[in-house]
């Protein structure tokens, strides 16, 4: 058994700093690339790829970074762990394989995770009298059912863990929690108990930290940022994993960035609720028990971590249409900036009552003044306001009257208050809303696959 | 004595569907101290009164000097739904430290000894 894994954060959300992986795999020793690719929208994004062409449906920077990453990988026997599998992780896996061919690369095995996509199996679920009910809203999902656009299963670490045993390299999931990446290789590489709650929960606050990448090591750290050295080349987290639990949090050294008590605290509480019941698939982990020593510079040690048995279900992300939104923008100068703004406001909302159009929200922000604090925000003297971006959106049922407001933005630029600018986009476009409805599953009526891709 | 929280205090905020929740992290024991006997749920929900709508949470992690606050129905319907410019409540932390907190007189002295930072 080793005596410690390095394992290292490469992406934080699908759309995260590109050049990540590629500096965690080449700056420093690692054991393991991790890499979190999937938030609540992403995977109806890629439900519609899949529809339009069956062999889509997940994150294509993975196959690109791969070109990249995977001879180093290869040679370092550094292994890789990933949803960006999305709703296709074996096509994912398939282009991998070629990406491995065509780079001449061979002898190794991808792990892929399937069975987290359950869209097919809604009205199965319903005659079964499981009515997926919205954790937030109580409703039944039949009230939305013909809206659906993908319903996937939080899976955690067992499935991950498993491809791993069958001597996979990478592994590829689709609906995977964010922390049970990171977790997966510590019960592998360890022989960690599933009955360990304690272990589990470290494990799982190690993945915590990690699954935001550079948010615990310096990124949008609202202590004293401005000490945040070479943000440029910001290091992503790494977690130094020793067999009874303990964790050390750091960087590599020749790359930018923080690890300190702040920073890991400030993502220790993102995005939490109960911090007693951080609820995976796992576990029950308790963010109280959580212990911070700064052990060394950029070192900091996670430890005397507590849990509990986990619920007996998984948790199921679904998204559905919602009807349509647009925004549109323009830009008020000096003088009375913020007055002509919302002159313009009154203009424009005049005319869509005229035209009679139907709309569930209509929502103004000016950006520069309001758009972050809302009614927060303090009065200014408004000679010193330079500029102000009047911002104003809809959301409705009706194609037709959002569309037909992307019209009304850019007239207000001869027919409304003057010093404007900021048209030249083009009209806002009607989009279609994608709404999220969170809800339980019963562990018992959905199982993992495992299929192993050999290259 | 009015104090600003950014002052003894930084943290991070997101989203949970439309939930926000704002972790407000002391210095250190002091600060933490202040927090936990001046930053009730009710002077937050008054705080917030207008941008959220539903009830506050408030949840204490002492081992790392936080509270934690879980604001429902603050983000207009939620991070795809919402038409906020902030739908995902990535700028609450900083809104709530802005906030001025009334202390004693005594407190005010501990925390000025102590105090790491200044804005």
């Amino acid at each position: 058994m080793k005596t410690k894994i390095r394992i290292a954060s490469g992406q934080g959300f699908w759309g995260d700093l590109l050049e990540a992986p590629y500096w965690q795999v080449t700056k420093g020793p690692i054991d393991y690339l991790v890499m979190d690719y999937l938030a609540e929208v992403t995977m109806s994004i890629l439900q519609k790829q899949k529809k339009k062409d069956p062999n889509l449906g997940y994150a294509r920077d993975v196959p690109e970074l791969m070109k990249r990453i995977l001879p180093i990988c290869l040679e370092k026997d550094i292994k890789i762990v990933t949803n960006g599998g999305g709703v296709n992780p074996y096509s994912c896996a398939i282009e991998v394989k070629r990406v491995a061919d065509s780079l001449g690369l061979r002898n190794f095995k991808i792990g892929v995770v399937l069975g987290d996509d359950i869209l097919h199996r809604i009205d199965e679920f319903l005659q079964m009298g499981i009515d997926l009910r919205n954790m937030e809203t109580g409703e039944s999902i039949s009230n939305i059912k013909s809206n659906l656009l993908s319903a996937n299963v939080y899976f955690g670490s067992q499935p991950i863990v498993e491809a791993l045993q069958q001597g996979a390299q990478i592994v590829i999931t689709g609906r995977t929690t964010d922390t049970g990446i990171t977790l997966a290789p510590m019960i592998y590489e360890f022989g960690w108990s599933y009955d360990d709650y304690n272990l589990m929960a470290a494990g799982t606050v190690a993945g915590h930290v990690l699954e935001c990448g550079a948010q615990s090591t310096g990124g949008n750290f609202l202590g004293e940022w401005e000490s945040v050295e070479n943000m440029a080349e910001i290091g992503f987290p790494i977690a130094e994993v020793y067999p009874n639990g303990d964790i050390i949090i750091t960087k590599h050294e020749n790359l930018g960035g923080l690890v300190s008590i702040e920073t890991v605290a400030e993502q220790l509480v993102y995005e939490i609720g109960n911090p007693e019941e951080y609820i995976t698939p796992e576990c029950i982990a308790d963010f109280t028990s959580i212990q911070l020593e700064e052990v060394e510079k950029h070192r900091v040690r996670i430890f005397n971590v507590k849990g509990k048995p986990p619920t007996e279900f998984y948790k199921v992300s679904c998204s559905y249409f919602d009807g349509y939104s647009a925004v549109g923008t323009l830009t008020y100068s000096w003088p009375k900036a913020l007055s002509k703004a919302r002159k313009a406001d009154e203009i424009i909302r005049r005319r869509l009552e005229m035209l009679g159009l139907q709309f569930d929200e209509i929502r103004t922000e000016f950006v520069g003044y309001n758009s972050c604090f809302g009614k927060l925000a303090k009065e200014i003297d408004e000679d010193l306001i330079n500029e102000v971006v009047f911002r104003i959106a809809v959301r409705g049922k009706d194609y037709n009257s959002v569309e037909r407001f992307g019209r009304e933005i850019a007239p207000l630029v001869l027919t409304g208050p003057p010093g404007v600018t900021g048209f030249a986009g083009g009209r806002p476009r009607a989009s279609e809303v994608v709404a999220y409805w969170p809800s339980l599953i019963p562990k018992s009526l959905v199982q993992p696959q495992i299929q192993i891709v050999e290259v | 004595m009015k104090i600003r929280l950014i002052e003894f205090a930084h943290g991070r905020s997101g989203d949970k569907g439309d939930s926000a929740n704002i972790g407000i992290i002391a210095y250190d024991d002091i600060g933490y101290e202040i927090l936990r006997k001046y930053l009730t749920k009710e002077i937050v929900k008054e705080y917030f009164s207008g941008i959220c709508l539903g009830d506050v949470d408030r949840y204490e992690l002492p081992n790392i000097r936080a509270l934690n606050f879980v604001l429902h129905n603050a983000l207009g319907g939620g991070g795809t739904v919402s038409l906020k410019h902030d739908a995902q409540g990535k700028t609450l932390a900083s809104a709530l430290l802005r906030m001025e907190i009334e202390i004693s007189e005594e407190d005010y002295k501990k925390l000025k000894l102590t105090k790491k930072i200044t804005v």
